[in-house]
């Protein structure tokens, strides 16, 4: 409940966010909505020396027209990814999905950009993004560079952003009237997904990500090809788990999270081509 | 003199709003850990992190290095700080196996969360870096955590003792002897089950919080504890410390919800008091979450055999019960009591001979210790009869509501002796019960499931249902006595009518979320004519509220309550005995009406309450003999239980693709006799409720095979919120208690004694054309889908 001995400051820009954490390195975190680290942090099973406080860098936080894409400030809250109009219209998978991400509280502080850092697989918002075939623009002292969501998450909770690097926007192409799903199977409404599906599709092309179906999210590449190549659904979903390798905790053996994904990637796709 | 009219408002049985919500709502009510004691030190408690190990050795300089800690304590260093070891005041059986138990471990721990050592620093952050810097060295010993394992004494935990068993408690009750065998032999049908409690975890949202703040001289020590018994907790402390009685103050600050994990005396507690005493400064400590999962009392934890013999018709024949219950690593203050209290209610709500055999065997285990937890042995025992009656529904092929029908108690029946000898007062199940049937429209959705479940569906409809006898309001003295209990179960009241006409009721009750200040200044406000607001309650604190028994057991209302309402005729009385004085007539030609004395039949000779009080306060003209002042104290040991009942029913839709169970419909029907006010009573059985279904569907402390809680924080223990839950729909039968003069039962178990059984039963009644007839509980999705693969598979073969 007490966490252990920090330092704090506080960056106004990204760009004195970069030399605070350039100054610091490893023993750095950057502290946005607060909703991963600091539980971590009052049960001490993460002690970083030096907080850096990104909350108040105001030019982070807007969701934009960008022509093909949506740009996303990486400091925008779930609760704005959730209601924006401009999602709704060219990316409703993600802001439904962002309605689901913990409760009204976390998604009032909790930031995209924090959620996606932080490369949690049980995780809404990672799947979704990748489901979707996101960009994500990270900024470290050398200048901006873009990483695609499909060579982004490296493992349980670790990503390709170095530690002197920020990430500053996400960027999710617009879906073009895609049909979509958003499966959230858990036990609690507030809760991480025991299983998530994100799927998207448009005739016959479709993507696919699972939540917590593995240490990183996962794209379930075999359902698309699948489907691309004229599969029923039911037969595709039942590739779900092909790329997955899901773990075995309270609520789920491996093999009931693999089950569990076939159904839930058969209802997503069912849905999405309604 | 204006006559006053006789509104005769009717308090008792309105939806007053809870006096009790403002300040809590915003946050000015103030909890232990809220109250500011200028100089307190914290005490952190280093737990241990194996099961059971012996310590080797602990070396504690590097946290007395840290800058703010003062001291650092070890089992060994505190032995002499005890006077007796922590008290357990429920020895069922004289042979029954306790052993000792202080508040930190010495040699041996033998739970994941025994206390190891005790940290007093100036600041909560030292105190809490200090319990990192403290070495200590286990030796691991291999941890019983199985109640079959523990059973067989393979490993024994408190090798003094030479077994595991702490007491084996039978209680077989036989028309002719040899009876019950007979009887299992003879009838033409029989079932044997065997059920899990599984363990839970009571998670009060205020976690424990304990300051102990000594006087400077002459050794008065006041503790502000978030518990439910302050009055035991004082004579408690003092004998295990060795204080005198009259030296310790316990006062409950608001206390946000206990559901019996603080109907207990806990280590933390003592500590508090013996450091305090010992360093001659306040001391305060407060709970974390993960403490809270592992070192609070857990409920439930029981094996449950059970059997019924039934004739022809389906009457029961006789009931044959085996219990292994797990007391955990120690017995806390009623731990051994609490399968005792379920032993009487196996016959549930059933017209059953006396043909019973009852033996419960309780072991230790490695892992925390049990005690009581809403309802306390009576839901574990009304889910084994109504799960068996399931059962046996099955092997006659008939629905079980019609099973139920023929061997409900009739109406005409009661008062009726059990087969365990105590007496039910009253009741009417078959009533209660077909009124939830209506609410449920019974008929509508078997119809609705006919249509729904067809070879092939995956969403399954199902209904199922309970009825329940709830043994409550704790209790007639000597019943307790005879049960081995080291306390009684009066309750003490004191009713003071000031001199502005002012009321001030005084109660041993002990609130913590149950709204007895509403409650308690309705029955005063109706006995004395009063307006509520004009009543305050005053409790939780025994420099105020001397003598009293706490609050536990749905006892509050029955007893306290009624304690109240005896204490307002002895107020009553007096006054009536000075109004007749001043009105100058006889004392029985009075009547006392909306707060007015009359003479019956000229109402202009009349004298209110308020002239009365003023009068007595200022002793100008009192009868001869009559002391100044009016007040009277009761203490009141009801002549029987209260026996609450009633029947719940859901629907449930089991989603048969992934196991999830989602409930569509909640009725409740609870018969509590008289309401002081429905709107508190619907909140405890909606809350009740909700902890039934958590540990249907949600909840279970699990261990894994060392001893370690693998669900010790709220994202693993899964306490289940609004987003999660039905509308439970509530409904009422009255049949007022023929034992007291409110005529009321308790409501504070009913919940959670009808809800879990309802729960599982329409799961199974969902799954049965699957050949589904058994469910773990929690039924998690992942459990349910399970069963269904076992269940056709099966079929298949």
């Amino acid at each position: 409940m007490i966490p252990a001995a920090f330092d704090y400051k506080r960056a106004s820009s990204a760009a004195e966010a970069i030399s605070l954490v350039s100054q610091y390195g490893s023993d750095a975190k950057f502290l946005a909505g607060g909703h991963s680290l600091l539980p971590l942090m009052k049960l001490r099973l993460a002690q970083p020396a030096m907080l850096i406080d990104i909350g108040r860098v105001k030019d982070l936080s807007y969701i934009k027209d960008a022509g093909n894409h949506i740009a996303i400030g990486a400091l925008t809250r779930h609760m704005d990814v959730e209601t924006s109009k401009v999602l709704r219209e060219h990316a409703p998978l993600l802001s439904h999905a962002a309605g689901h991400v913990g409760d009204a509280q976390v998604r009032h502080r909790g930031t995209i950009g924090g959620s996606i850092a932080h490369a949690d697989p049980a995780s809404d918002l990672p799947a979704t993004t990748l489901a979707l075939g996101a960009t994500y623009v990270v900024q470290g002292p050398k200048g901006q560079r873009e990483i695609a969501a499909t060579k982004f998450y490296k493992g349980f909770l670790e990503s390709d952003l170095a530690a002197d690097e920020m990430l500053i926007e996400i960027r999710v192409p617009k879906m073009q009237g895609a049909g979509w799903s958003f499966q959230k199977f858990n036990r609690r409404a507030q809760d991480w997904a025991i299983v998530g599906v994100a799927a998207w599709r448009r005739k016959g092309e479709a993507g696919v990500a699972l939540v917590n179906m593995g240490s990183t999210p996962i794209l379930a590449t075999s359902v698309a090809t699948a489907i691309a190549k004229g599969a029923s659904i039911s037969d595709a979903a039942a590739m779900a788990s092909n790329e997955a390798d899901p773990q075995s905790d309270l609520n789920a053996s491996t093999d009931y999270r693999k089950h569990l994904a076939s159904v839930l990637v058969r209802r997503a796709l069912e849905a999405a081509s309604k | 003199m204006t006559i006053t009219e006789d509104k005769s408002t009717k308090i008792i049985g309105t939806r007053l709003l809870r006096r009790e919500d403002p300040p809590l709502l915003t946050g000015e009510a103030k909890f232990t850990n809220d109250l500011n004691i200028p100089g307190a030190l914290h005490l952190s408690v280093l737990r241990s992190p194996f099961a059971h190990a012996k310590i080797k050795s602990i070396d504690v300089s590097a946290a007395l290095k840290i800058a703010g800690v003062v001291a650092v304590y070890t089992g060994k260093d505190l032995q002499s700080a005890w006077a007796a070891p922590m008290p357990c005041a429920w020895p069922v059986t004289t042979d029954m196996k306790n052993p000792p138990h202080f508040p930190l471990a010495s040699d041996k721990v033998n739970y994941v969360g025994d206390g190891v050592a005790a940290v007093l620093a100036t600041n909560e952050t030292a105190s809490r870096d200090a319990l990192d810097a403290i070495d200590v060295q286990y030796e691991p010993l291999k941890a019983v955590v199985d109640l079959e394992d523990a059973l067989s004494d393979k490993n024994i935990i408190h090798k003094d003792l030479g077994t595991n068993k702490s007491y084996t408690w039978p209680l077989l009750v036989e028309e002719t002897p040899g009876c019950v065998e007979e009887a299992f032999k003879k009838s033409k049908y029989k079932v044997k089950e065997r059920y899990v409690q599984q363990r839970l975890i009571p998670m009060a949202m205020e976690p424990r919080a304990i300051a102990a703040v000594p006087q400077p001289f002459g050794g008065d020590i006041t503790l502000y504890s978030s518990t439910q018994i302050p009055h035991i907790l004082k004579v408690m402390s003092a004998l295990t410390l060795g204080i005198p009685e009259q030296q310790v103050r316990v006062v409950a600050p608001s206390v946000g919800g206990g559901f019996g994990s603080k109907l207990d005396v806990y280590a933390e507690e003592l500590l508090c008091m013996a450091l305090a005493r010992k360093h001659n400064t306040p001391v305060r400590w407060v709970e974390e979450r993960t403490e809270n999962t592992q070192a609070t009392i857990q409920g439930r934890g029981q094996i449950q055999h059970v059997e019924l013999a039934a004739d022809e018709n389906g009457k029961i024949t006789a009931v044959r019960v085996r219990i292994i219950g797990d007391m955990g690593a120690y017995l806390q203050l009623v731990t051994p009591g609490v399968p005792i209290l379920g032993a009487f209610l196996y016959a549930g709500v059933y017209d059953i001979p006396k043909a019973y055999d009852f033996s419960c065997t309780s072991v230790f285990t490695n892992l925390t210790p049990t005690d009581a937890y809403r309802g306390a042995g009576r839901p574990e025992a009304t889910y084994a009869i109504e799960m068996a009656i399931e059962a046996l529904a099955r092997e006659m092929k008939i629905d079980s509501f019609e099973l139920r029908k023929r061997n409900y108690i009739k109406k005409e029946q009661f008062p009726y002796t059990a087969f365990s000898g105590l007496t039910y007062d009253s009741g009417d199940h078959l009533l209660a019960a077909e009124k939830a049937a209506k609410m449920t429209d019974l008929a509508g959705v078997r119809a609705q499931q006919k249509k729904q479940n067809v070879p092939g569906a995956t969403r399954l409809l199902g209904v199922g249902m309970s009825s329940y006898f709830e043994m409550c309001g704790l209790a007639p003295s000597r019943v307790l006595a005879s049960l081995n209990y080291s306390a009684g179960g009066w309750e003490a009241a004191t009713v003071r009518v000031l001199p502005t006409n002012k009321v001030q009721v005084i109660t041993g009750t002990s609130p913590h979320g149950q709204g007895h200040e509403t409650s308690w200044a309705m029955i005063a406000s109706e006995k004395l004519g009063v307006a509520p607001e004009d009543v305050d309650v005053l409790h939780s604190d025994t420099a105020i509220s001397a003598l009293g028994l706490d609050t536990y057991g749905s006892r509050s209302l029955p007893v306290g309550g009624v304690a109240i309402a005896l204490a307002c005729d002895k107020v009553i009385e007096k006054a009536k005995l000075i109004a007749a004085h001043q009105l100058e007539c006889a004392a029985e030609d009075l009547q006392f009406v909306g707060g007015t004395f009359s003479v019956k039949g000229s109402p202009d000779r009349a004298l209110p309450l308020a002239a009365i009080a003023f009068g007595a306060f200022t002793a100008h003209n009192l009868p001869e003999g009559c002391e100044p002042n009016l007040e009277a104290q009761v203490s009141y040991d009801p002549p029987n239980f209260s026996w609450p009942f009633g029947t719940h029913m859901c629907v449930v839709e089991v989603d048969t693709e992934t196991g999830a169970v989602k409930i569509l419909k909640y009725i409740a029907v609870d018969d509590c006799g008289n309401q002081i006010n429905p709107l508190i009573v619907e909140g405890q059985v909606h809350g009740g409720v909700v902890q039934g279904i958590a540990q249907a569907l949600f909840e279970e402390a699990v261990y894994d095979e060392d001893g370690n809680l693998k669900s010790s924080n709220l994202s693993e223990y899964l306490v289940p919120a609004a987003s999660d839950l039905p509308s439970i729909t509530t409904g009422h039968t009255v049949t007022p208690s023929p034992t007291n003069q409110l005529g009321v039962k308790g409501i504070g178990e009913a919940g959670t004694i009808g809800a879990a059984p309802t729960v599982i039963t329409a799961i199974i009644d969902a799954l049965s054309g699957l050949g589904v007839t058994t469910m773990a509980m929690p039924a998690s999705p992942q459990t349910v889908w399970k069963t269904i693969q076992e269940a056709t598979r099966g079929g298949k073969k």
